[in-house]
């Protein structure tokens, strides 16, 4: 019988619910894996499970600073979509958003993944245009998409503001039915309940101080519980990137870290059935299933490691939804968070080996991290245990911005505020 | 978050526009390597603490500002002006 079932709950619930274990063990550091992960996010979790699961690595340590599920996993607006115009995006996140498509049975767990779609709302014939590109460019690759005017988007969302007085008239969208939301901290707790039923270790409260080095590789991490070794390291730490990569020596990564800030209303009725983003800011908006309106949008534009963003941006954030949904302007805003992005300098990830021999790479996610997280786990798994790139990856090399192979998704060069 | 113009005084941060790190210089343009071109366009110290870092007073006197300011508590340290009015201008 599986770990999580219907007949489970009811079995258990006849015996007084005394058969749980719990989801993940508090695991003890050992003092030699055959691969450690630096960092017990949604993307190290993955790794971890992939690592056991495709690969048969079984000696796997995950070791992280806090407790699982209080970092980026936790701190973001949990869409899951693939709808992007460069092939090298657009087959990866289509990997990953079938991969949430089989996630819950994959990883016995629910993570409550529900397809309600995403709709990029265009405001001028211009920008419906572009998305008529950007959707074409999918339907090529076997994505849906679909390109609606005014009228089938009142159908999908009928608590838009359609009307022509809107400040920026809306005039239809681009729909990815298959993409929606998930829930984030089932993400994180389901992958570490799979990866530990595999035997991986999770290492709580073990913040990385130092990287052992033996004749220039990287042989293992010091952490407070102690040192640990493996052959093989992976550092998969979204905003904290640069400084962790500075204990091993490295510094000039093409990485800025900023404070990418989610909010949550009061919980209301049923208003907006799939995820909106407003096409004429930067803002996109669903509702939880308890209700609340889950929004978000731009970075605070400047470096920050702070997991907590400034009024401006909350205000912004705010208006830009009162722009679409005039209806909420009386709903009361319950919490508000932030993450601290590592927003790479294309826009787009980085999953390489290096580049220390025994060092992989998995960083640059900007906002993109969250939908990410089945893909990465299972292309960086690929790429340490193979020593080399997984196809679908293969193109977030490191090296790339020397080469000038960028993949600048949004066209906005250099300028990391910008993606 | 209050920025420090030396033109204008203490300002909100929204008035400016941040122009990012400080702290590559730009090669000679003379430099024809690319090595130090690749460095100073995608190389980022990005530091957590203290960073030096430039902000233009978009909405006040318009002036490039070099900002010292902590990037885990936003802690404004100082800004001074550079260019054609800053030191050595």
């Amino acid at each position: 019988m599986a770990e999580y079932s219907a007949l489970r709950v009811i079995s258990e619930g006849l015996r007084g619910n005394r058969g749980w274990r719990p989801a993940w063990r508090k695991a003890e550091p050992k003092p030699r894996y055959d691969v450690i992960i630096v960092g017990g996010g949604g993307h190290g979790l993955a790794t971890a499970y992939y690592l056991a699961k495709n690969h048969g690595i079984r000696q796997v340590a995950v070791v992280e600073r806090g407790p699982i599920g209080l970092g980026n996993v936790g701190r973001n607006t949990t869409i899951v979509r693939s709808n992007y115009l460069l092939p090298e995006n657009y087959h990866f996140y289509e990997w990953s958003l079938k991969l949430w498509e089989g996630l819950s049975h994959e990883l016995n767990y629910n993570v409550m993944f529900s397809q309600r779609g995403v709709l990029n709302l265009a405001h001028s014939p211009e920008q419906l245009d572009a998305y008529a590109e950007r959707g074409n460019a999918m339907r090529l690759a076997g994505i849906d998409a679909d390109l609606i005017g005014r009228e089938a988007v009142g159908q999908l969302c009928p608590g838009l503001d359609l009307s022509e007085e809107a400040r920026f008239p809306v005039v239809g969208g681009l729909i990815q039915r298959r993409a929606g939301t998930a829930r984030h901290d089932a993400v994180a707790w389901g992958y570490a309940h799979a990866a530990d039923r595999l035997g991986v270790d999770i290492i709580e409260n073990a913040p990385v101080t130092d990287f052992i080095m033996e004749a220039g590789e990287v042989a293992g991490v010091v952490t407070p519980r102690g040192e640990i070794r493996a052959e093989k390291v992976g550092v998969a730490v979204a905003g904290m990137t640069s400084e962790v990569m500075r204990l091993a020596g490295i510094d000039g990564l093409p990485i800025e870290s900023h404070v990418l800030q989610g909010f949550v209303s009061e919980p209301v009725k049923p208003l907006v059935n799939c995820v909106v983003t407003y096409g004429a800011g930067h803002m996109y908006v669903s509702q939880s299933d308890k209700g609340g309106l889950v929004f978000g949008g731009s970075l605070d534009f400047y470096n920050s490691y702070a997991q907590r963003g400034n009024l401006p941006a909350v205000h912004e954030m705010a208006r830009e939804l009162l722009a679409v949904f005039p209806n909420a302007a009386r709903i009361k805003l319950l919490r508000s968070w932030g993450g601290v992005m590592d927003m790479s300098l294309d826009g787009s990830p980085i999953i390489a080996p290096g580049p220390l021999p025994g060092l992989y790479l998995n960083c640059g996610w900007c906002y993109g991290g969250f939908k990410a997280t089945p893909a990465s786990g299972w292309c960086f798994a690929h790429t340490i245990a193979r020593e080399e790139p997984h196809a679908l990856s293969a193109p977030f090399t490191l090296t790339r911005f020397a080469e000038g192979r960028h993949i600048d998704e949004a066209g906005t060069g250099a300028m990391a505020g910008l993606h | 978050m209050l920025i420090p113009c030396p033109v204008c005084g203490q300002r909100d941060a929204g008035e400016f526009f941040y122009r990012g790190d400080a702290t590559a210089a730009r090669p000679p343009l003379e430099e024809e390597a690319e090595r130090p071109w690749v460095e100073y366009v995608y190389a980022r110290h990005n530091p957590r603490g203290e960073h030096l870092e430039f902000w233009q007073h978009a909405h006040g006197c318009r002036q490039l500002l070099v900002v010292r300011r902590n990037t885990e508590t936003h802690e404004v340290f100082e800004a001074r002006l550079v260019g054609p009015f800053g030191e050595g201008g």
